[in-house]
């Protein structure tokens, strides 16, 4: 057989979405965001709904996010992508709107305009990359950052009597009524990678319900921030991130 | 149809910017403007025209719900006092570096900080030099009647629109407050059109659209800035509003805006009746700023006095577009007092006419 007869459409196991776009990605090598991306991606392609979908671009790592999604895009000020994301849900009700922000955006900065948006119910998509860390600064501790987790702002470790505690956003958000579905979810491993897609596509779809905020967490890694190395920095994760921030459904829709 | 009606100046800018054609407005109550969201409540105009408003968490909040709505295509306002204005400053400057139109509406009160409930023009700076970060200029439209509050919201989204630029409406707690008469445009459309540069959605065979004030690249945004300024130089050959009262003969000139001017229109007329011939100019756009305008008429005037309710802001503009060729001094109350038109006159002739 020759190597023309292998290339071809009925062999094709895996092909790259066309709602990413051909831009380099210019995260670090072993980043969770590019990965977070492909599956918010493919659901979208899947869904058949790149023409209907805007989304909205974070400040943090993936503030050029608009550069690898090819669909219409905003970029928002850093923690106001839900206030953006309810403008634009507001006037243009019949089109699918997903925000996709960092922990600092969502969780520090931006926790007024995450909170409201869930309590009011907006029919978005929140997809929320937790890696403990301010990526796009250097390294800084976000307000997820773990107790003892060691940051450029906190050397000696998080010291929770003087640094605060870590947020645990998701399990808040759930308790509003206005979510729909909450899930956490990881994109580490090909299991994972798989069920997150799912919860993504399964929140997409649910937006013409029109039935309240959707939001799924992403618990991700930064191995340039955490100073690891790609594998190590997985492998910390899984014994240190997911007992903190346990993965699953936290808020499902009532059958 | 034009309809005549009485209205408390808030609640005039309310129905206008609903017959402006408006889609949305995002607002946060505070004093002296909280009733243009309680009328729009109260009429709640999605059954008139599908027109959405909604009470935001904070002004921040409602400046990026106007950024998200805006950037669909969308006519987006919102409005505020003082106080919020300053929080929407962080999203004022991003709508101005996308390039976005829409709507803000200033409703003054004295500052700083917490300061007073009471009527203002101490926000003349933060309007016409930036206010937020960056180099961007808002079109500014200084409404000095009911009529004119209702008149500049349908004026203010056709400039929005026309320069792809944020409008601002800066009035004062005396507009807002008091009742007029005043004469209600016809319902005009809302927007429907899918501009090229708007998240509508991405279309079979077009680049997806990508709103942001974001570049990396230093040569980049030296071409944002460089466009931006650009627009701002036809702005200002194109878009310069002003009235003048009594100038042909005068010998000394008022120059204020809003309803300071009102209240310097009396101290005019009563310092005619006494034989002092002085007329005023009334920039009803503090940017552009007449500053030709002013240098022409002040080429035959002895003096120039400014009258602000704050501790002499527009003074400085005033005193640019002279260039030091002509006395220009200022006299105002502020804190939320109201100059009364004899101290006007009696600073007239103490600053400019014994000066
Ligand atoms: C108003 C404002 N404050 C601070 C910053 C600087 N800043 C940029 S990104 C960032 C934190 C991003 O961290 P996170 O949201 O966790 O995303 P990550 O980079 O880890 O993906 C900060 C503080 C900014 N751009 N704007
Ligand atoms: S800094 Fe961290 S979050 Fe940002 S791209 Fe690199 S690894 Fe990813």
């Amino acid at each position: 057989m020759s190597e023309n007869n292998i290339i071809c459409h009925d062999n094709l196991v895996y092909d790259k979405t066309r709602v990413m776009t051909d831009k380099v990605l210019h995260y670090c090598p072993g980043c969770g965001h590019g990965t977070a991306h492909r599956i918010l991606a493919e659901a979208i392609d899947e869904l058949g709904i790149q023409g209907e979908t805007i989304g909205v671009a974070p400040v943090g790592c993936s503030v050029l996010a608009y550069y690898y999604f090819d669909v219409d895009m905003q970029e928002a000020a850093h923690g106001r992508a839900p206030a953006v994301a309810t403008g634009i849900r507001r006037v243009m009700p019949e089109k699918y709107v997903f925000t996709y922000q960092g922990d600092g955006d969502l969780a520090a900065i931006g926790t007024a305009e995450t909170i409201h948006a869930c309590n009011r119910g907006e029919n978005i998509l929140i997809v929320f990359i937790n890696n403990g860390i301010y990526g796009m600064t250097g390294g800084q501790m976000a307000p997820t950052t773990l107790p003892g987790m060691k940051s450029s702002t906190s050397p000696r470790g998080r010291d929770t009597s003087t640094m605060g505690n870590p947020l645990k956003m998701t399990e808040l958000v759930a308790q509003l009524p206005g979510t729909y579905f909450v899930t956490r979810q990881a994109v580490h491993a090909p299991a994972n990678v798989r069920k997150a897609k799912r919860a993504i596509k399964k929140a997409l779809d649910y937006q013409k319900l029109n039935k309240g905020t959707c939001f799924v967490e992403i618990v991700s890694n930064c191995p340039s921030g955490w100073k690891m190395t790609p594998t190590q920095s997985n492998k910390w994760m899984e014994e240190n991130m997911f007992p903190f921030y346990p993965l699953g459904d936290i808020k499902v829709p009532e059958k | 149809m034009k309809e005549l009606r009485l209205m408390k100046g808030n609640e005039a800018l309310a129905e206008a910017a609903i017959r402006a054609g408006a889609d949305a407005y995002f607002g946060y109550p505070i004093t002296p403007q909280s009733e243009v969201i309680e009328y729009l409540m109260r009429e709640d105009p999605a059954r008139r025209t599908g027109m959405q408003v909604l009470q935001a968490e904070s002004e921040i909040a409602a400046i990026n719900m106007v950024y998200g709505a805006a950037a669909c295509g969308k006519k987006a306002i919102t409005s505020s006092s003082s106080p919020g204005i300053s929080l929407k400053m962080e999203g004022i400057s991003y709508i101005a570096g996308a390039e976005l139109p829409c709507v803000v509406v200033n409703v003054v009160r004295g500052g700083p900080g917490l300061g007073t409930i009471q009527p203002s023009q101490s926000d003349y700076f933060q309007a016409v030099k930036g206010g937020g970060h960056g180099d961007y200029k808002l079109i500014v439209l200084a409404p000095a009647t009911v009529q004119e509050s209702v008149d500049f919201v349908k004026l203010a989204f056709e400039l929005a629109f026309k320069y792809r630029n944020p409008v601002m409406i800066l009035s004062d707690g005396i507009i807002g407050q008091m009742m007029e008469k005043v004469e209600l445009f016809e319902q005009q459309p809302r927007s429907t059109h899918e501009y090229e540069w708007a998240t509508v959605g991405k279309k079979e065979g077009r680049d997806s659209v990508i709103v942001t004030s974001l570049q990396l690249q230093s040569e980049e945004q030296e071409k944002v800035n460089l466009r931006l300024q650009a627009k701002y130089r036809e702005v200002e050959k194109n878009e310069v509003r002003f009235e003048t009262y009594e100038c042909e003969d005068a010998e000394y000139l008022f120059a204020a805006f809003g309803s300071c001017a009102r209240i310097t229109r009396k101290a005019m007329e009563m310092a005619r009746a006494r034989g002092i011939r002085v007329g005023l100019i009334r920039p009803q756009t503090l940017y552009p700023f007449p500053y030709d305008d002013i240098r022409r008429l002040s080429e035959k005037v002895k003096g120039i006095l400014t009258v602000e309710m704050n501790a002499g802001q527009m003074i400085e503009d005033v005193r640019l577009a002279v260039c030091g060729e002509t006395p220009v001094e200022h006299f105002g109350r502020f804190g939320g007092m109201i100059p009364s038109p004899d101290e006007i006159l009696e600073a007239l002739e103490q600053k400019i006419i014994g000066g």
